[in-house]
């Protein structure tokens, strides 16, 4: 970026002429640009402090137990539970979201990029996905629990959604998780398929491919990376709410059924996720629960959302630095 | 990227294929010689012309309600060069993406007239723009090549249509070679297409159009983005693949329309009564040679000659 | 070559490949419309049981001293004023810190520092809220609030919360503004510059009234999502499911999205009958309507900077 820099202008101008009004300083300026600097600073900082405080305290854990820790179940007695349910339950819900939040909100973009016509219905779709991706997530708690968990008396359980779902599982705690991150996977989604030169969609109608065609072909393959930064961010945030899950009703107290990590049945039955197992520690008296083993659960979340954040984050400016140069 | 050392590589390239290539050069020259011998005939007797193979008749395409050319009435006839020339903004894009169709991309474009394709009407509601698109090949202005291997992007025309993939060596040799590109590429058919030159990247283009052996080549100035030495090859090129399809070609470069081509439409722009927008129309379509040595009209012999704004 | 007249039949295209152009529409159609059947779920679940804790709840309650849910006590002033605490504290830590670091970001960073900066803080903003609710707990409020605020409630309060809330929002409040800040044509810097100002003023009266409307978006937003943001308040907020009517921050408070955690969390059967069940649905309600307002307000404010550049 070359935005001159107002210095070099004065010195042009000035130039033997006047060295004293050259020489003199900008506090003001330099004021407010340390003042600029100290805040991003502060801003990283206190993320800083965050991370130090949960890794000190959950130390004690992850350095004497870490392996009981890790395949232990909620149990009462602090010094031998682990979160092995909240792992599975997690792994499950983003299989979950994978599998539904993916397909249909890609569709949904294709559609709106490539399909739609400029008409009323689009331009209120568009609408709505944006206002839904301003939805607090805890309203989709509510969604999760009226819909998807309960037999709610407005379907008078026509669809049998409650009877699939089978009540406070992982299925309806999934397909809640789905829908909060259904408009994010949307909107990331169209813009990576926007952002595919005509040139390549030209090329692949010149010589007689259908749309679908071109899509899948062309426009799929150059907007995939975009695609994928944007599923992996939904990912992140989908294995780090905690709210809707409450809602939904994960398990908060103890739970005794502990199945096998690749049981399917799990997910129609009760369960925790890694998040709202944090919440439930973290508001226990006992020390040992909300210090120790919360910290050391939160390290093990952040590790996970923070490796998705970072490899999406990564894999998009590599892909934005490869179009612009 | 060193552009002089890219001139001189493309120049050895030529070089080389010239050399291999004689047959096929004498070959162009009688099919030249041919064509002018033809023509002058065709001055004597008008019944000897080629058959018709797009014929337009009042055709008007439209961006919304702004009519962007109107009223065009051409044949293009088998196995020519056709050029279309004229100041920008006149409407040659939007006749030849009309012509394979791909101007329904385009929500707002609509067609008005009548455009017949061997005698069937292209706009007829049971036609299928896809198959059109496959009779009636495109190269665009600016190469481009799916960002996928040489080879890829000739069968993928082909895979689409459904064509056995046992035949696909076969189409890419005949591609190639057609291209002229077949002796430069044929070391390296699996790597990536975007690692080619400019020049090759077009004539790759061209390639991939003849692999789904459409009937028409539609070429939106096709060299404006390339050096004179692959101008050159792609005009050559030209000549030498007329004998099978049916060329028509938008080019700002007089010169160019002049030495390649059989028949000249002159488009320009007027302001049109109904609003401040200036409308293309056809002034007039004609043999070459006349279009250049003595046409009918006033303006196009402003433009020809350069006294055009 | 003999060309013939063509039927229609040659241009039809493959049945098949039509076939499933029309399923592929409808299914990304259907995809499409997904949303929008989402929306209508939420709206209707919210609006049917908040209906019904509207006549079934003696109105009286809801202007009651304290948020006693499951005791038939539901004073929504509890709530509203913890809500508002709670955002207005989190606004006052997440607006100047994060519009400042955009600043910092966009207009002083080096191109290499902000490369590095701008991904770390975006990979921050991923950081699940349960994490900065431990943190306000365990840090902020015994470390921060109460070395200055003696009294205030250990078990956690409304300031610890909104401070916990408002670093929550710092890097959407940073990576909006950033983009406002970045919007701005480096024209209009230049000029400044041209004519003598220093970078300082060039900041202040050039480039920060330029991306103003951007950076109200910015702070409609993010005040949109602390009014959302759950899991802070709800663990670090200091009330369980129940709360009596504070005004002072340094007190326990629940806000409208803690209360509908813990009338879901205080148990394992959140489908407990009676009204604290709709209870939810009503602050639900009251919370989806009052969030959408903000964002359609900063939908519109972003369009009109979209509009001027
Ligand atoms: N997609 C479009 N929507 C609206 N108007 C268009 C569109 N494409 C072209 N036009 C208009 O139609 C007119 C003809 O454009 P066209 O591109 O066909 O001209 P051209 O003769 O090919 O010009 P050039 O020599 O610059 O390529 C112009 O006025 C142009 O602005
Ligand atoms: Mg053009």
């Amino acid at each position: 970026m070359a935005v001159a820099h107002p210095t070099d202008v004065d010195t042009a101008r000035v130039a033997g002429i006047s060295d004293s009004l050259r020489r003199r300083r900008d506090v003001r300026g330099s004021l407010f640009k340390a003042a600029m600097a100290l805040s991003l600073v502060i801003s990283l900082g206190i993320l800083a402090v965050l991370l130090f405080i949960v890794i000190t305290d959950g130390w004690t854990v992850l350095s004497t137990r870490l392996g009981s820790f890790l395949t232990g179940t909620l149990r009462p007695d602090a010094m031998d539970a682990g979160i092995s349910q909240g792992l599975k339950g997690t792994f499950y819900l983003c299989l979950i979201v994978a599998f539904v939040a993916f397909p249909l909100g890609i569709a949904a973009a294709i559609y709106l990029e490539e399909y739609a016509p400029s008409n009323r219905l689009t331009s209120f779709i568009q609408l709505n996905i944006r206002n839904l991706a301003g939805v607090p997530s805890v309203v989709y708690g509510i969604l999760g629990l009226a819909i998807f968990v309960n037999e709610f008396d407005l379907l008078d359980g026509k669809f049998g959604i409650g009877a699939i779902t089978g009540g406070r599982t992982p299925l309806a705690g999934g397909l809640t998780l789905s829908a909060l991150v259904l408009p994010v996977v949307i909107i990331t989604s169209q813009e990576a398929i926007r952002a595919v030169p005509s040139a390549l969609r030209e090329a692949g109608f010149g010589v007689g491919a259908t749309k679908w065609e071109v899509i899948k072909d062309h426009i799929l393959p150059y907007a995939s990376p975009g695609i994928l930064t944007g599923t992996l961010l939904s990912l992140a945030r989908a294995a780090g709410e905690a709210a809707p899950l409450l809602l939904v009703g994960t398990i908060t107290g103890f739970l005794s059924n502990s199945p096998g990590w690749f049981d399917v049945t799990q997910v129609q039955d009760k369960f925790t996720a890694m998040p709202t197992l944090i919440a439930t520690w973290v508001t226990q008296p006992e020390e040992e629960f909300k210090i120790d083993n919360a910290s050391a659960a939160i390290v093990i979340l952040i590790l996970f959302v923070i490796l998705l954040n970072s490899a999406a984050i990564i894999l998009r400016n590599r892909f934005e630095a490869k179009r612009s140069g | 990227m060193n552009i002089e050392q890219n001139l001189t590589s493309e120049l050895g390239e030529s070089l080389e294929s010239a050399e291999e290539g004689d047959m096929r050069i004498t070959e162009a020259a009688e099919a030249a010689g041919s064509s002018t011998m033809a023509s002058d005939g065709v001055a004597d007797a008008a019944a000897e012309e080629n058959p018709t193979v797009l014929a337009m008749r009042d055709l008007s395409v439209y961006y919304g309600s702004f009519r962007a050319v109107r009223d065009v009435n051409m044949d293009v006839r088998d196995n020519e060069i056709t050029a279309m020339i004229g100041p920008s903004g006149c409407g040659k894009s939007t006749v030849l993406r009309s012509i394979n169709r791909m101007n329904d991309l385009i929500p707002t474009a609509r067609v008005e007239g009548d455009l017949r394709f061997h005698g069937v009407d292209l706009y007829d509601p049971k036609v299928d723009p896809v198959e059109v698109r496959r009779r009636i090949g495109m190269v665009f202005q600016k190469p481009n090549p799916f960002p996928k291997s040489i080879y890829d992007n000739i069968t993928y025309g082909p895979k689409i249509a459904g064509t056995p993939k046992s035949e696909f060596d076969a189409i890419v040799e005949k591609s190639l070679k057609r291209a002229a590109l077949w002796d430069e590429v044929k070391d390296r058919l699996s790597e990536s297409a975007l690692g080619m030159s400019g020049g090759q990247q077009q004539r790759l283009c061209i390639a991939r159009a003849i692999a789904t052996s459409p009937d028409v080549l539609l070429m939106d100035e096709p060299c404006s983005a390339l050096d004179p030495i692959a101008t050159g090859m792609i005009e050559d090129l030209m000549q030498e693949i007329k004998t099978r399809y049916t060329i028509v070609i938008v080019t700002h470069n007089m010169q160019q329309a002049a030495r390649v081509s059989d028949r000249t439409a002159f488009f320009t722009a007027e302001v049109d009564g109904a609003n401040d927008r200036r409308t293309g129309l056809l002034v007039e379509y004609d043999k070459t040679e006349k279009i250049f040595s003595n046409p009918a009209d006033q303006r196009t012999e402003n433009y020809v000659t350069g006294r055009f704004g | 070559m003999a060309v013939t007249n063509w039927e229609i039949s040659d241009l039809q295209g493959s049945k098949r490949r039509k076939a499933r152009e029309t399923r592929v529409r409808l299914v990304v159609f259907m995809a499409a419309l997904a949303s929008i059947v989402i929306s209508v779920l939420i709206i209707g679940s919210l609006i049917f049981e908040a209906y019904n804790f509207i006549t079934s709840v003696d109105l009286a309650r809801l202007w009651d001293r304290g948020w006693f849910p499951r005791r038939d006590r539901f004073d929504l002033r509890t709530l509203i004023v913890a809500t508002l605490w709670v955002t207005v504290i989190a606004m006052l830590v997440a607006a100047p810190l994060g519009m400042a670091a955009a600043i910092f970001l966009s207009e002083y960073a080096s191109p290499g520092a902000r490369k590095i900066l701008k991904p770390v803080l975006e990979v921050l903003a991923g950081i699940p809220s349960v994490v900065l609710g431990f943190f306000a707990l365990r840090f902020i409020n015994p470390t921060l609030v109460r070395s200055w605020l003696e009294d205030a409630n250990s078990s956690g309060n409304m300031i610890a919360a909104g401070i916990g809330v408002g670093i929550l929002t710092i890097p959407l409040v940073a990576s909006i503004s950033e983009d406002a800040l970045s919007a701005v044509p480096n024209a209009l810097r230049e000029a400044s510059a041209g004519i003598g100002a220093r970078k300082l003023t060039t900041t202040v009266s050039i480039v920060l009234p330029a991306a103003i409307s951007g950076l109200v978006a910015a702070f409609i937003i993010a005040t949109s999502r602390a009014i959302g943001e759950t899991m802070v308040v709800f663990i670090a907020g200091g009330a369980a499911d129940s709360a009596l009517f504070a005004a002072n921050p340094a007190d326990q408070g629940l806000t409208m999205t803690a209360a509908m955690a813990s009338v879901a969390a205080g148990t394992d059967e959140v489908a407990g009958s009676g009204n604290a069940f709709s209870a939810l649905f009503f602050v639900g309600t009251i919370l989806f309507f009052v969030t959408l307002l903000l964002n359609v307000i900063a939908d519109r404010v972003v369009r009109r900077y979209r509009l001027e550049y």
